[in-house]
């Protein structure tokens, strides 16, 4: 059994002017100690996806149809108290920016304590010795002092490992990172990035990776989703996507990410831009931009669907056309 | 292809030695108090380099290298706090007062959501250079033209008429695109003009500029801190760190041999698609503040090759084929090829 389904999940916006759907029929699932990596242009629902799974949707958004379930129990709909018994406990996060994450007027070491003493039963001498080897695992110098350290005290890079710890302190079984390593970096990002890996191996963890970054996504995760315009348009496992992209999209986006072991002429480019929320257009929603667009693609919507060694939800693998 | 009575190894741009401190001190009274002294940044330090008719330098490197300051001196936003900067032969300064000199350059900026007005129709934030310069006169002629600079970047002259908020990003900087021609410029300085697009429009600004390089033979100081956009777009590539250049040569060269151990460490560090499951060993360490860069070789808390000699003695350029490295070791022939 999975350790996460997400079942034809929709999250919508009501708006003045009618409802806006951002999600829409989103389906994925994450095996225990298995690294997903969820990627997309800006506003194709990624992060959504991962505000919806952990219930922080900001208000008026809202999960409008679909199930998410936890090893197999279902955590969509729980009341406040409970999720967030969830949240921390089984699924920790990781934001984009570790300066809105942290409390600035809290030292680390008091938020670490306060996150497993909320989850986990742990007199205040172990919870403090627990903190301080969090700070050690995640490569903190100096940690017996540091733990007492505040968050401006760190540099960029020092934050986001610190975050890293408050996400796993309470050991739970999946950690959703979104962007972490966005606003480092690359020299800095490559050590994150490592990090995350490492410890997310030793603890047995699963991690969602939302990111925009493929480059990312190629040396950290097991097995891909590939977002568009709030749907899940292909997925499978990293190699098969990354080499032999199903979705025209994907084949697309591959080729317009220019490569550091190679200069080509010109960059394939996919033209035109995603549709916003409120203009997406019926079938499949890349019909305006696809290349390889037939009648089917214009009226009737794909689903996932088997594609060589991945799933895409494109009508060149449905039945009609193979 | 330059023609003959262009020189096609004409020089457009040239940096000598130029350094660029701010002040970052903190107001005369705290200073007395806390019994401190001024506190400079030097955000570029004695950085050199030259600019060919039609050809692209890029300048690479992490945040508070101070690549974006380059960016801003090269056009004259700032004035250099020593070392010289010529245009066309001339020196900036004297260039920028002429008129007819300063409409030859012009710059993109990074985030085409705050670059242009949203008050104004597209129309006249393209037309703008054109009046300012004068280059055109009647109503009639400006709007030709801004008709077929929005045809050049790729959009309707349609579009003259609505406002930059009814354009996505990628149609937004073929604005700022359309605006730095229209005062038919033959140097641009573009800052990071792709990092807040998401690829697939990346791949159409980067193509977009690298057709109109051709078209109108331009030339480009493209600043970047992405590694494979710049060998996407680049002839030249300048290498920075902590305000100097540390490798400048050949982009091809140094990125298929680079010799600085920090390109190194840069390229190590970019996941790549090819990289696929690899792990790499991440070099240690942050970029250190800018007010406060270590002594000797700045790169020395960070690099694998340092010595005693690199913690004391400032490294200047030696020259390796086209290409200049500032480094002891690959100097002295320590560096591992």
């Amino acid at each position: 059994m999975a350790l996460l389904d997400v079942l034809d999940l929709s999250v919508e916006f009501p708006t003045r002017r009618g409802i806006l759907r951002a999600l829409d029929g989103v389906t994925l699932h994450i095996e225990p100690g298995e690294v997903l990596g969820v990627v997309g242009e800006s506003g194709a629902g990624k992060s959504l996806t991962g505000a919806a799974i952990i219930g922080l949707l900001e208000p008026p958004g809202r999960i409008s149809g679909g199930e998410v379930l936890l090893n197999g129990r279902r955590i969509d709909r729980l009341p406040y108290e409970q999720m967030r018994r969830v949240r921390g406990r089984q699924i920790g996060a990781i934001f984009q920016d570790p300066l809105t994450t942290l409390n600035p007027l809290y030292s680390v070491g008091r938020q670490l304590l306060e996150t497993m003493q909320t989850h986990l039963a742990l007199s205040d001498t172990e919870a403090r010795r627990r903190a301080v080897g969090w700070l050690e695992q995640v490569g903190i110098p100096a940690a017996a002092q540091r733990v007492d350290a505040y968050p401006h005290e760190f540099s960029g890079g020092m934050r986001q490992r610190v975050v890293i710890a408050l996400a796993l302190c309470a050991e739970p079984v999946l950690v959703i990172a979104d962007e972490p390593t966005t606003a480092l970096d690359v020299s800095v990002q490559a050590q994150i990035i490592t990090l995350l890996k490492r410890l997310t191996r030793e603890h047995g963890t699963s991690v969602m990776l939302v990111t925009h970054d493929m480059g990312v996504i190629a040396e950290t995760a097991d097995r891909v989703a590939v977002m568009y315009a709030g749907r899940v348009v292909e997925t499978g496992p990293v190699r098969d996507v990354v080499q032999h992209p199903s979705h025209p999209y994907t084949d697309g986006l591959m080729g317009s990410i220019p490569a550091l072991g190679a200069r080509v002429p010109r960059l394939r480019q996919i033209d035109g831009a995603m549709p916003r929320l409120g203009a997406v257009p019926p079938g499949c929603p890349y019909n305006p931009r696809c290349p390889r667009v037939f009648a089917r693609c214009m009226q009737d919507r794909p689903g996932l669907m088997p594609a060589g060694a991945t799933d895409a939800a494109c009508w060149l693998y449905g039945p009609a056309h193979a | 292809m330059p023609d003959a009575a262009h020189a096609p190894d004409r020089i457009v741009l040239e940096a000598e030695g130029v350094s660029r401190y701010f002040d970052v001190s903190r107001p005369w009274l705290q200073r007395t108090l806390a019994r401190e002294g001024r506190r400079t940044l030097r955000a570029v330090d004695d950085v050199s380099f030259a600019i060919r008719l039609g050809t692209t330098l890029s300048l690479v490197g992490e945040s508070g290298c101070g690549k974006s300051t380059v960016a801003r001196l090269a056009v004259g936003l700032y004035p250099p706090t020593s070392g010289s900067i010529r245009f066309e032969g001339q020196s900036l300064s004297a260039a920028r007062a002429q008129p007819d000199l300063r409409r030859r350059m012009n710059m993109i900026f990074q985030d085409p959501y705050a670059s242009l007005n949203p008050r104004w129709r597209v129309q006249d934030i393209v037309a703008e250079p054109i009046r300012a310069f004068r280059i055109l006169r009647t109503r009639r002629d400006i709007a030709d033209r801004v008709g077929q600079l929005l045809i050049q970047v790729g959009l309707s002259p349609r579009d003259g008429d609505k406002f930059p908020h009814e354009f996505s990003g990628g149609q937004r900087q073929r604005i700022s695109i359309a605006r730095a021609l229209s005062s038919e410029p033959e140097f641009l300085v573009a800052d990071e003009p792709t990092s807040a697009l998401d690829v697939s429009v990346q791949a159409q600004i980067l193509n977009l500029m690298r057709d109109l390089q051709q078209r109108l033979q331009l030339t480009y100081l493209f600043i970047s801190h992405n590694l494979a956009v710049v060998r996407h777009m680049t002839d030249q590539l300048g290498v920075m760190y902590l305000g100097r250049i540390v490798e400048y040569g050949p982009g091809e060269a140094v990125f298929t041999r680079p010799r600085h151990p920090y390109t190194r460490l840069l390229l190590d560090a970019i996941p790549d698609l090819a990289m696929m499951g690899q792990s790499q060993a991440p070099v240690g360490g942050e970029v250190p503040s800018p007010i406060a860069p270590p002594p000797g070789c700045s790169f020395h808390p960070r690099c694998p090759l340092a010595n005693e000699r690199c913690r004391v003695e400032r490294p200047g350029h030696t020259r390796d084929g086209d290409v200049l490295v500032a480094c002891h070791a690959v100097e002295e022939g320590r560096s591992a090829p």
